[in-house]
């Protein structure tokens, strides 16, 4: 106990400890700096990373909804208004598909609710705007998505699918 | 070259001595500019951030930008403050710390006051400092200001005493108060081995005297609401900022003229290539290290405790300044090298 006490005597008169933590941050000084320069530079993006909602076609441009309302259904936030009625063709299809993005929680419940991979949720987060009537998204908007990042959803998608 | 310098004698002492000083003036502000960011640079890379990088290449002009944020921002003058104190406050501390300059010597013949009682001049200044402090936390008639006020001029206060006495090893090994004379001084290995542990307190003092990390409680930005400068804003809270900044570049530069050697090359290595270099760039250098350690400390170490800090002073440093003075000065005594003026 005496000689414990008297090494950390000798170690506090000597600053041993100070000594140490200088040595530590010069070291960190010159590591590489963890910063992600953000708007000009991304961190990457795991595939089944839950951002903005698309609603997706097939490759002959026919949408893929199909009106089953699970993801309606499954919403927890209850976000997702659904209207449908058939077709000309008489395929059934909606009439209205609208989003409150004010409301969703960005769970991902209706991408896993989707029987035919329909409405997904993308790679995009930055879809911020200035008022929130643009947060409320209609169809049209939503399939423009899906159109816009079609190559990214399917990409994402087929490299999920094995853990799925 | 030699009628350029011969046309700059020429003009009036008064004139000259006006044209030296607001050139010094300007140098300082412009190093305190620089400190800010190489304070922000550096904090940045030990927590591996940027630091500044958007305005200007490498974010060099972050300073500038600065500055005009808070230029063009509404002095707001609190409707209970003595106004007249409250205006003065900043306009004491920004001149006390820019006072102190006269009597530092740049190089071997580039000091504006080269007084006999230099050491003597600087101490009586920076003491003054702490009206300043007092003046801004009473007149802004308001809780925060005066306890970070209370804080501050007892900190600043407890110091200065340890401080005196690391002073007072270094003027019995040179035996002057002249600032010059104490850098020109060369003094034994030895005996330089013995005076580092009051190099270290007297950077660690004066840490705590220009309050800064890890004694920065004055402040305290992370937990309290903030210090004595609490009430003040735009301008005024940037004389504050300035004058705390020519504190650290003066007490860097106290450290390099006592300790340091000042302008001439470091550990009194008077060889060839090293004294092509002139006296001022030696100068300029020490200094910038002493700046760069303020900085690194304050990435290192953690803020102390009040009781702590006060405990520091009172019952660490100053009974062991003390010892250390007589330990030096027996020494002196013992080997005959006490410098005796007749």
């Amino acid at each position: 106990m005496a000689t414990n006490s008297l090494a950390t005597t000798v170690r506090g008169f000597f600053l041993v400890e100070l000594v140490r933590g200088f040595a530590m941050t010069l070291r960190y000084m010159f590591r590489p700096r963890a910063t992600i320069n953000y708007p000009f530079e991304k961190g990457p993006i795991s595939p089944r990373f839950r951002g903005e909602h698309a609603l997706r076609r097939y490759a002959n441009g026919e949408e893929r909804c199909i009106a089953c309302k699970l993801c309606e259904a499954v919403c927890p936030a209850q976000a997702i208004t659904i209207e449908a009625e058939p077709r000309e063709d008489g395929s059934r299809r909606t009439t209205r598909y609208d989003i409150d993005m004010t409301k969703c929680i960005y769970c991902g419940l209706c991408q896993e609710a989707c029987p035919v991979d329909a409405i997904v949720e993308g790679p995009n987060f930055e879809f911020a705007v200035e008022t929130r009537e643009e947060l409320y998204y209609d169809k049209a908007k939503l399939l423009a998505n899906g159109d816009r990042w079609e190559a990214a959803l399917a990409h994402n998608l087929a490299a999920d699918a094995p853990y799925r | 070259m030699a009628e350029i310098s011969d046309l700059f004698w020429a003009i009036p002492t008064g004139l000259r001595l006006t044209i030296e000083i607001v050139f010094t003036v300007l140098v300082l502000l412009g190093c305190f500019a620089y400190v800010t960011y190489a304070e922000r640079k550096v904090l940045g890379a030990i927590q591996l951030r940027q630091g500044p990088i958007t305005v200007g290449p490498f974010g060099l002009l972050q300073p500038i930008a600065d500055g005009l944020k808070l230029l063009s921002k509404e002095t707001i003058i609190p409707a209970g403050a003595n106004r007249v104190l409250f205006v003065l406050a900043p306009m004491v501390m920004l001149t006390l710390a820019l006072i102190s300059w006269a009597v530092i010597p740049f190089s071997a013949n580039a000091v504006f006051a080269n007084i006999n009682v230099g050491v003597l001049y600087l101490f009586a200044v920076s003491s003054l400092g702490v009206y300043g402090v007092i003046m801004a936390g009473w007149s802004s008639n308001s809780k925060y200001s005066f306890l970070g006020a209370m804080r501050s001029a007892a900190q600043m206060v407890s110091y200065e005493v340890s401080m005196g006495l690391v002073i007072v090893t270094q003027l019995l090994i040179v035996g002057s108060l002249n600032l010059t004379e104490i850098v020109e001084h060369r003094s034994p290995v030895w005996l330089w081995i013995l005076q580092l542990p009051m190099l270290v307190i007297f950077f660690i003092s004066a840490l705590a005297e220009t309050n800064r990390a890890p004694f920065d409680l004055p402040e305290g930005e992370s937990e309290l609401v903030g210090g004595f400068n609490t009430e003040y804003s735009s301008m005024t809270f940037a004389l504050f900022f300035i004058a705390e900044y020519l504190n650290m570049i003066l007490m860097s530069a106290i450290t390099a003229v006592l300790f340091l050697g000042g302008y001439l090359p470091p550990f009194g290595l008077m060889i060839a290539p090293l004294t092509w270099i002139p006296g001022i760039l030696w100068f300029a250098l020490k200094v910038a290290f002493l700046l760069f350690v303020f900085i690194w400390v304050r990435g290192t170490v953690p803020r102390y405790r009040y009781d702590q800090l006060m405990r520091l002073g009172w019952k660490i440093f100053l009974p062991f300044s003390l010892i250390w003075v007589l330990v030096i000065a027996g020494t002196l005594m013992a080997t005959g090298m006490l410098p005796v003026r007749s």
